[in-house]
């Protein structure tokens, strides 16, 4: 299989090298878009999107185990984990300190910003939560379907 | 912390920790089962005191996020919701012992993906019940139906084939509800269930809300197998894992009734949708085929776990007969019956999953002098079997009396004499079946190496939890009129 690689498209000299130059400023731009989501066009979904096509562009322009270097798998698993758990403890740190689940002014307890800046900072932590699931789900999914679940070959 | 946000921690604790397990599972199994069982007991004691707060104060109103409705998603806790969390962080904890063996069992290696997607599904059936959004009612049936979806293809052999057959039947079933919200939403601009059954009866839109219903409901019937649109169900829920099996099947049909009881009741108000004859004759119909076939269906198959998975087809067609009855009977009825056949199926099918742990199969063949080998769990299983027929105190008796008192008050004969019927049936399988685990014999003189065995009972893990629930179905049973009196008749609405 090896020596087809070698001739096929995706080995391209011009393909591998835009790519690698590409990958960290796109990185760059789904982090903005996460960050900028809560008061601009954006989001924890979009952002998160932009960041997994970034690794799923180095995994097809190189293969999965070029991706696997830049993002492994167990920090993957952790990522995706981490997104969710991030997102409902937030809503339940609300729910603790007095307030109703996710109602973020109640947090003021905990840093006083003023509710209306913790409104504000809330979301934004959300949206990172959901931009992390997002990111390591999509990468997750391609990895699954270009190995059929072994995650090593792939395309 | 105050109990305001109880209700939504019973959501909360699964939910949070499936992803524990998710990630500690990964590197060690033992925190598996206290994590799982940890959570789902306090879903247990936290649905108890919501369901006791809400009987001593009334329906609870919570937004999240403190956005005020209709534009906030507002979550409504009334006497049937509170039930129904009760019944299914019951139903969760108890399934999950059998589950944690089974799954240890058939799925070596793969525990800790199996129980995320387990509590995920528990917690998206918690969110169902809570909800007072319509729209959040779609997410959350998805959330759950995906999980089903993913927990039945991890079964073996034809498992795959099976959930994508589900997976398409399934997401017709969520278009068809969405469609019908998309209706409603032109409609009435708010998704709001509250809201919505405000405005609808102010609009002059008779051939638009009709739309509107008739989507939904077509919707939810797909995804509780009602039958004509049933076919997905057998092969799924007899193909998947049998730890999967014993928490889905007694849970997913009937939440989906529940949604249907909600909408009905909540969303559309019942002077919407009952005043047309020809929908709720037709539905009284449709349900009565459902139950003779369902019950005839189950009469021809060799294997016991596929056996009920034809009778669950069949219980579906109580519950919805009973609710287009259009009367405070058969009403009460199908409620009632959405929580004893949940009570019921989880006993029957921890029967099976103790059965197929401990000789891997459960066809009839299998089953010859079964009774010497198990006795606790087939003394269980024919208590579940008698819940099943009918027989009081059993609690599937008072449900079937309620429905067909029902059917008598609404001069639906057709619906009395399915019901009648299927309860023979029912009594004709499950003797069937006992007479076969008690005797031992087909009558051909084969198999003996099958009876000449000693006893080999289920492990405690799963014969406990199989004790319990079919000690609840008494105990359900003889706590019927408390339980019609202070939970389901509040839930009646007026005029009925």
């Amino acid at each position: 299989m090896r020596d087809i690689h070698e001739h096929s498209a995706g080995e391209d000299l011009v393909i591998k090298t835009s790519v690698r130059l590409l990958v960290p400023f796109i990185q760059l731009f789904g982090l903005y878009v996460i960050v900028h989501g809560h008061y601009s066009p954006g989001g924890g979904f979009q952002g998160g999107v932009i960041l997994g096509a970034s690794f799923i562009l180095l995994a097809l322009a190189y293969d999965l185990k070029t991706s696997q270097d830049y993002m492994p798998i167990w920090a993957n698993a952790l990522l995706g984990n981490l997104g969710p758990v991030i997102y409902i403890g937030v809503g339940a740190l609300c729910a603790i300190f007095g307030g109703l689940f996710l109602d973020y002014s109640a947090l003021d307890v905990l840093i006083p910003l003023g509710p209306v800046e913790w409104r504000s900072f809330g979301i934004f932590l959300v949206e990172v939560g959901v931009g992390l699931a997002v990111m390591s789900i999509m990468l997750l999914l391609y990895w699954n379907l270009s190995s059929g679940g072994a995650l090593d070959e792939g395309l | 912390m105050s109990a305001t946000n109880l209700h939504l921690f019973v959501l909360v604790v699964p939910l949070l920790s499936a992803f524990a397990v998710n990630l500690l599972g990964r590197s060690s199994k033992q925190w598996i089962a206290p994590l799982v069982l940890g959570s789902l007991a306090f879903s247990v004691i936290g649905s108890l005191v919501t369901l006791a707060r809400v009987v001593a104060h009334g329906t609870l109103r919570y937004t999240v996020g403190n956005w005020q409705p209709p534009f906030g998603i507002e979550l409504v806790v009334d006497p049937l919701s509170a039930l129904m969390m009760v019944l299914i962080a019951v139903v969760a904890f108890l399934a999950s012992f059998s589950s944690l063996k089974s799954v240890e069992q058939e799925l070596p290696g793969r525990e800790s993906f199996f129980f995320t997607l387990y509590l995920i599904l528990i917690a998206g059936l918690f969110g169902l019940v809570l909800t007072g959004d319509a729209f959040n009612l779609y997410v959350l049936l998805e959330i759950t139906s995906i999980t089903t979806y993913g927990l039945i293809a991890m079964g073996r052999g034809r498992a795959a084939l099976s959930s994508f057959n589900y997976i398409i039947m399934g997401s017709i079933g969520a278009c068809f509800y969405l469609l019908g919200i998309g209706y409603i939403y032109i409609l009435t601009g708010t998704l709001n269930m509250a809201d919505i059954a405000r405005i609808l009866p102010t609009l002059n839109a008779p051939v638009a809300t009709a739309t509107a219903i008739a989507f939904v409901l077509v919707g939810l019937w797909i995804k509780m197998a009602f039958f004509p649109l049933h076919s997905w169900l057998p092969n799924a829920y007899s193909h998947a894992p049998t730890g999967a099996g014993t928490m889905v099947a007694p849970l997913m049909t009937k939440v989906t009734v529940y949604l249907m009881v909600r909408v009905i009741i909540t969303m559309y108000t019942p002077a919407l949708v009952f005043p047309h004859a020809w929908i709720t004759n037709s539905a009284v119909w449709a349900a009565a085929l459902a139950i003779v076939c369902g019950s005839m269906l189950a009469l021809g198959q060799k294997d016991l776990r596929r056996m009920l998975t034809y009778i669950i087809i069949a219980e579906v067609g109580y519950m919805v007969g009973g609710i287009f009855l259009a009367n405070a009977n058969g009403l009460t009825g199908s409620i009632l019956h959405i929580v004893n056949d949940a009570l019921m199926t989880l006993c029957l099918f921890l029967v099976v999953a103790s059965i197929i742990y401990r000789q891997g199969t459960v066809s009839m063949v299998s089953m010859q002098g079964i009774f010497h080998r198990m006795p606790f769990t087939m003394a269980a299983f024919t208590l579940g079997a008698f819940a099943m027929i009918g027989v009081p105190p059993t609690c599937g008796f008072f449900s079937k009396w309620y429905l067909i008192l029902g059917g008598i008050d609404a001069g639906h004969w057709e619906f009395v004499i399915a019901l009648v019927f299927s309860s023979l049936v029912n009594a004709l399988l499950f003797f069937r079946v006992i007479e076969l685990a008690f005797f031992g014999s087909l009558g051909d003189g084969q198999h003996h190496e099958h009876t000449a065995s000693e006893r080999h009972e289920a492990p405690w893990w799963m014969l406990k939890p199989l004790v319990l629930t079919a000690a609840l179905l008494i105990v359900v049973g003889l706590s019927t009129g408390p339980l019609v009196n202070n939970v389901i008749r509040l839930m009646i609405p007026i005029g009925f």
